[in-house]
């Protein structure tokens, strides 16, 4: 919704609105033409009259095109705005309703910072983008189709939200009804595009000038990348982007980016948490989202370091290294006299258990703690609690609740837990550690066993599907970019995550549909920063828009993605067999082997060529454990040389 | 895969003199580990614990049910009252029979290596 042009030249606006003029005045010119008669003498007008010649043309005929504005375009403004954040890439499906800053983009701005990725799904774009964020901690951004685009990435947006990760999105509209294209691009247009997204975004606006746009823009970008993290989404008119620029007697500039400081925990509730935690008997550190950067990883070895206390790792970010000897499983929290949580999806969830038993049609909820035991809690999220979806999870009573980032709250918590801890009782946090430490040795003695288990099982055993695949990548600097596609955790469990870049957690939302384009974005980043990814490809994530395979190879995107190729949607072909036997049912699988409506074959899909049939190598389907090393190794030597490669492998279901 | 039957009977025949009077027995020497493995399909089972039984700490906790150490009455009972994650299969979905002939089968599934033995397993991490 572009301000009016005073130009005395025609615009496309002012050319349109002529021609409407003049097409109203031919409709209405025969009717007045008409001589009045004596009532039965004049044969009777029919209801509708035939069009005049001019009538007719524009009703059927090709819409002339508006004269060539003059000056730049706004869009060419735009790009200048957007080359001052430092924007690497642009992934986006192409769209008639940001022709203009396509255009402005790949022209006026050369293709670079932002180089435009072409994607084939809208939620794929923004998957790409959300990979790429947890890979390098930097955001870009995507372009969508206003009405139709946007709705193909509201998953992806929400995926984005709950795993508190920037992206920017930014979708074009043509809000002038008397002016735009009619049709398609009328279908395509809305009153406020944004508000599909806005319950699961951080902010959103919709400029009606060039320096409006400068400064939401800039802002948004700000917005996003102040903790909590979030994506953030722009409507862009169609005609603001077409305008040539004008100042209005005023010079635009492009506002300055400066990062915001990170909100901090209470200075008193910080001094409080930490005469807790220093004169607890058991505390437990738990941990979903601290590690914003590699230094979160550092503060927090710190921290546990000082206090002798184990550390449960969520995993919605590598917070903490799996090697550690503090590193321990979620059930220690059964121990605990004070828990801290930081940065917690599910504080809930994590001191309290739910059994899907469907007693009463409502399951079971148990307490995982010991009565008395206090709870402590450091969250940004709690800054930025919205109504409609359900994101924040059930209501947990907290003793010390300071909304605030967790990893910026960790330096002074640190220093406050080194004054807090008395010198008597150094000897004995020195002995828990020791006991932890124990404990770890076991529990890893524990794993390697459990996945000796049916080693040499075909379908394939994922503990062998995940070991087989670290045993040929890890020579390199290695980034696990998916969520390791529902593997029963065996890469987090048998692999050394020290790095933060190791581990990118999963999708946040648990929309699936996240594991390909996300790797491939986070591919892309690690492409830049020497790194070898590699990804767990789950069956039914891929199949959600497998164009993705074309992007990575298009834009020779170097990512090894090994195929957890289960033949169903494993999760829901559990529910539905669960409830047939609660209610004493045979279940009916139909001609498969899960319940009809949860299987992925009868025909199976032949991933490898899928993805060679968009230029990727491709080596399966595996079924023989002894074939999984080889091939396993052949499509190292092809990623290494900058080229995507996948194995198909046909595996247990988890 | 019959060969499980013949296989079977003499473990159960040594059993039988422990357990001598435990309910089920008759039926655990008539037990198929063929009709096993198809009934471990059929009903579903290996949704949760995979085809070979060694399950999932995502979908049965971790418990490896390849040649379980219950007796086969304790099997039975567990698996016909669960109230837990795993539902009850009562006899309306799964009779005594097919139960015997699947608790065969898991016994039949091969030992498991010892991770040491596993060389690739001991290039994973080491603490």
């Amino acid at each position: 919704m572009p301000a009016r042009d005073s130009s005395p030249k025609l615009n496309r606006r002012k050319f349109l609105a002529t021609a409407a003029v003049a097409g109203a005045t031919g409709v209405v010119s025969p009717v007045k033409a008409a001589t009045p008669s004596a009532p039965g003498t004049q044969p009777r007008l029919p209801s509708a009259l035939p069009p005049n010649a001019y009538v007719a043309a524009n009703e059927t005929g090709t819409p002339h095109m508006p004269e060539t504005e003059t000056g730049r375009p706004g869009s060419d403004f735009m790009v200048d705005v957007i080359k001052t954040l430092d924007i690497k890439y642009l992934p986006a499906n192409p769209a008639a309703s940001y022709r203009g800053l396509h255009e402005s983009l790949i022209d006026y701005g050369k293709n670079t910072m932002p180089e435009f990725l072409t994607c084939m799904h809208e939620e794929s774009a923004v998957g790409m983008c959300h990979g790429y964020f947890k890979a390098t901690g930097k955001p870009i951004m995507t372009l969508v189709h206003g009405v139709v685009g946007l709705q193909h990435a509201t998953m992806a947006v929400y995926n984005a939200w709950c795993d508190r990760v920037p992206v920017l999105i930014i979708g074009g509209n043509d809000l002038d009804a008397a002016h735009r294209p009619p049709l398609v691009p009328t279908f395509h247009s809305a009153q406020d595009i944004n508000a599909i997204v806005r319950d699961y975004t951080k902010w959103d606006d919709t400029p009606v000038s060039s320096q409006h746009f400068a400064q939401s823009f800039v802002r948004m970008y700000k917005i996003a990348t102040t903790p909590p993290y979030g994506p953030v989404a722009m409507s862009l008119d169609g005609g603001l982007q077409n305008e040539p620029i004008r100042d209005r007697g005023e010079p635009l500039y492009i506002p300055k980016f400066f990062a915001a400081a990170p909100p901090q925990g209470d200075d008193a509730a910080v001094r409080e948490a930490a005469r807790l935690l220093a004169n607890a008997e058991h505390p437990v550190i738990v941990v979903d989202r601290v590690a914003r950067t590699a230094e979160g990883v550092k503060l927090l070895v710190e921290l546990a370091e000082l206090l002798q206390a184990p550390v449960v790792d969520q995993g919605g970010r590598m917070n903490f290294p799996n090697t550690h000897y503090l590193s321990r499983p979620a059930s220690v929290v059964s121990q605990a006299d004070v828990v801290i949580g930081m940065e917690l999806s599910d504080y809930w969830g994590t001191v309290n258990g739910f059994l899907d038993n469907g007693d009463d049609g409502f399951g079971q909820n148990f307490s995982k703690i010991k009565p008395g035991t206090k709870l402590i809690s450091i969250s940004s999220v709690d800054l930025l609690t919205k109504s409609n979806y359900q994101d924040f999870q059930r209501f947990q009573s907290i003793d010390i609740s300071m909304p605030g980032d967790a990893e910026a709250t960790l330096p002074s918590l640190i220093e406050a837990v080194k004054s807090a801890i008395p010198n008597d009782r150094k000897d004995a946090m020195a002995k828990r550690g020791d006991a932890i430490r124990q404990a770890h040795a076991k529990g890893l003695e524990s794993t390697k066993q459990a996945a000796a288990v049916a080693w040499d099982a075909s379908p394939i055993n994922t503990a062998r599907l995940v070991t087989e695949l670290y045993t040929q990548i890890k020579g390199f600097d290695w980034s696990l970019v998916s969520t390791s596609g529902n593997t029963s955790g065996w890469a987090n469990r048998l692999w050394p995550m020290e790095q933060h870049h190791q581990w990118l957690g999963s999708s946040g939302g648990y929309g699936v549909g996240y594991g390909a384009p996300a790797s491939v974005g986070a591919a892309l980043g690690n492409r830049d920063l020497g790194r070898f990814s590699v990804s767990i490809q789950s069956d039914g994530d891929l199949m959600f828009a497998p164009g993705v395979l074309w992007t990575a190879a298009r834009h020779k995107i170097p990512l090894l993605a090994v195929m957890h190729n289960n033949r169903g949607y494993h999760q829901e072909l559990m529910h539905v067999q669960r409830f047939a036997s609660f209610r004493d049912r045979v279940v009916n699988t139909g001609n498969d082997l899960g319940p009809i409506g949860t299987s992925i074959m009868n025909p199976d899909i032949q991933y490898h060529e899928l993805a060679k049939s968009m230029g990727w190598w491709a080596k399966g389907p595996i079924v023989d454990p002894a074939d999984l090393g080889p091939a396993i190794k052949e499509a190292v030597n092809v990623v290494k040389s900058g080229q995507p490669a996948v194995v198909n492998v046909m595996t247990q279901p988890r | 895969m019959c060969f499980l039957r013949v296989a079977a009977v003499p473990v159960f025949i040594a059993l039988s003199a422990f357990t001598a009077g435990v309910a089920g027995q008759s039926n655990a020497l008539a037990a198929d580990a063929g009709k096993g493995k198809t009934a471990y399909i059929q009903y579903g089972c290996w949704q949760c614990h995979d085809f070979a039984g060694e399950g999932s700490v995502a979908t049965s906790r971790g418990t490896v049910i390849a040649r379980t150490a219950l007796a086969l009455d304790a099997f039975k009972s567990f698996v016909r009252t669960s109230n837990g994650e795993m539902p009850p299969y009562r006899p309306a979905v799964i009779s005594d029979d097919a139960l015997d002939d699947i608790y065969a089968y898991l016994q039949t599934l091969p030992q498991p290596k010892a991770a040491s033995d596993i060389p690739l397993l001991n290039g994973v991490r080491s603490q």
